[in-house]
């Protein structure tokens, strides 16, 4: 299971790479392997401000609808537009191409609290 | 994902389902593969090659005796006096009101002896019910864990099945079973399935289940046969726009509301139970019915539980959704106001506030090609 150590991660498997006060959110490997096939992504609008832990976007599956929340308090800039013609890319590269979603942070500090790749791996048990 | 809970039952097959990868989840009681390598994978090997499935969670109970045959035709809807020894048929079990307590695969395996496929959701409710109006000379017999069962679908099932059983035996057409042997075990096979191509349904005591199950996959392998879960299970049966109880099917729908009356005889010298209900709701006529749907513009994929609207107002529920790996669209069932579900009614399924329009369809949704 790939955790890249350069990431802040959330106990709902989502991940977040910070730079200054911009923020880039996905759905972590382990996420999308329980997952399985991503056949749609509903996008959040840009100019959406969410507290964290709002559900902004939701990934379906081939089974079941997911919410992905948002991990920390701001506004949302831009959703991945690549998502709509290809939502598979969620399973393909979680990390990469499969983004889901920039923010701009509120507070960037709050960052501290979320878990590190190590314990998230404590988290999901690996 | 929540890890399976202790008191949930296994399967005979269950450590080889370990060994293979799969993801186990919880399933009317038992801790079943919902896949192994993926969904969309495991459908497209059904549609395009074959998938092997593990259905010995399903109950098989067997009913024999010189009084079976007009018994069982009481407390089934279909007419089973229609069976030859070797063929089976699609039947309900009714409360008296005529809602369905069951859909199953009942075969007449010799002229006394039959086998009744039962939902696994529903093993102990059924025997309950049919033990309350038990006769003389038609026993019942059940024994949790005794029997195996495999589903091989999809239309290489036949060519390898060839190459795991004795040359000489020849397999069923549809709806037929016939006994066969692997090893020193008997094994019975039918030609029926629950997801719209040809196939097979194995089922054999469940000590030959793992031999059983590994020689399918050796010999399936160069074909492109894969292990299956229930999620293509799933998608495969809504695409074939078959029901599934829990879903489609409960209590407190009749036959006649899913569009199952063809499963149903009035005429038959048995007065099966919920039969005077459904006389009744057939003179008055229905006020909801099951339709098969597809999504006909760009949105999330239909789930259980949405929202149907027609001209803005409410005219019923998804009861089952999914993305249509095969069809690709969004497809299900949903029960709705009796007016509004004839094929080809354009509705909207309302999903997260967002109305996504869609048309009622003709069943099948999916039919495969012509061989």
């Amino acid at each position: 299971m790939n955790i890249p150590d350069s990431l802040r991660y959330t106990e709902s498997h989502e991940w977040i790479r910070l730079d200054g006060a911009t923020a880039i959110v996905g759905v972590t490997d382990h996420a999308q392997s329980e997952l399985s096939d991503v056949v749609f992504v509903e996008l959040p609008k840009p100019g959406k401000t969410a507290a964290a832990r709002d559900a902004v976007a939701v990934v379906e599956s081939v089974k079941a609808a997911s919410d992905i929340y948002a991990p920390l308090a701001g506004e949302i800039t831009e959703a991945n537009a690549a998502l709509s013609a290809n939502p598979a890319l969620i399973n393909t590269d979680p990390y990469g191409e499969g983004w889901i979603f920039k923010m701009k942070i509120a507070d960037p500090a709050q960052a501290a609290a979320l878990k590190d790749a190590k314990a998230y791996a404590a988290h999901i048990g690996k | 994902m929540p890890a399976a809970e202790p008191k949930l039952r296994q399967t005979c097959l269950h450590d080889l389902h370990a060994k293979l990868g799969a993801k186990m989840v919880e399933f009317g009681g038992w801790n079943m593969p919902v896949h192994y390598t993926g969904i969309l994978d495991e459908h497209q090997a059904v549609r395009t090659a074959a998938g092997l499935f593990d259905i010995s969670h399903m109950g098989q109970v067997f009913v024999s005796g010189t009084a079976a045959e007009a018994w069982l035709n009481t407390m089934l809807s279909n007419d089973i006096r229609q069976l030859s020894s070797g063929e089976g048929q699609y039947t309900l079990l009714l409360n008296e009101a005529g809602g369905i307590l069951d859909d199953l695969l009942v075969y007449r395996l010799e002229d006394k002896d039959y086998l009744l496929v039962l939902n696994a959701s529903r093993i102990e409710d059924d025997l309950a019910w049919l033990k309350k109006s038990a006769v003389a000379n038609a026993d019942i017999s059940f024994e949790p864990g005794a029997q195996a069962g495999l589903a091989l679908q999809g239309p290489q099932a036949e060519s390898i099945l060839e190459k795991v059983f004795p040359a000489e035996f020849h397999f069923p057409k549809r709806n037929e079973i016939l006994a066969t042997t692997h090893g020193r075990h008997s094994v019975l096979i039918s030609r029926t399935g629950y997801t719209g191509e040809d196939g097979f349904e194995l089922f054999a005591p469940a000590e030959a289940a793992e031999d059983l199950w590994n020689s399918i996959l050796k010999e399936g392998a160069g074909r492109g046969c894969k292990p299956a879960g229930l999620g293509a299970r799933d998608t495969l049966r809504l695409e074939a726009s078959l029901p599934l109880y829990g879903h489609e099917l409960s209590p407190s729908i009749s036959p006649l509301e899913a569009g199952l009356a063809f499963f149903t005889s009035f005429d038959k010298p048995e007065k099966f139970i919920g039969r005077d209900a459904l006389r009744q709701q057939k003179e008055k006529g229905v006020s909801r019915k099951l339709a098969a749907f597809t999504t006909t513009g760009p949105g999330a994929p239909p789930r259980a539980g949405y929202p149907v609207l027609k001209d803005g107002k409410n005219i019923g529920e998804v009861t089952s959704g999914a993305f249509a790996p095969t069809l690709k669209t969004g497809i299900g069932f949903a029960l709705l106001d009796a007016a509004h579900a004839a094929p080809g009614t354009p509705i909207s399924i309302e999903i997260r506030g967002n109305l996504i329009p869609a048309a009622t369809a003709k069943r099948p949704l999916y039919k495969r090609p012509a061989s």
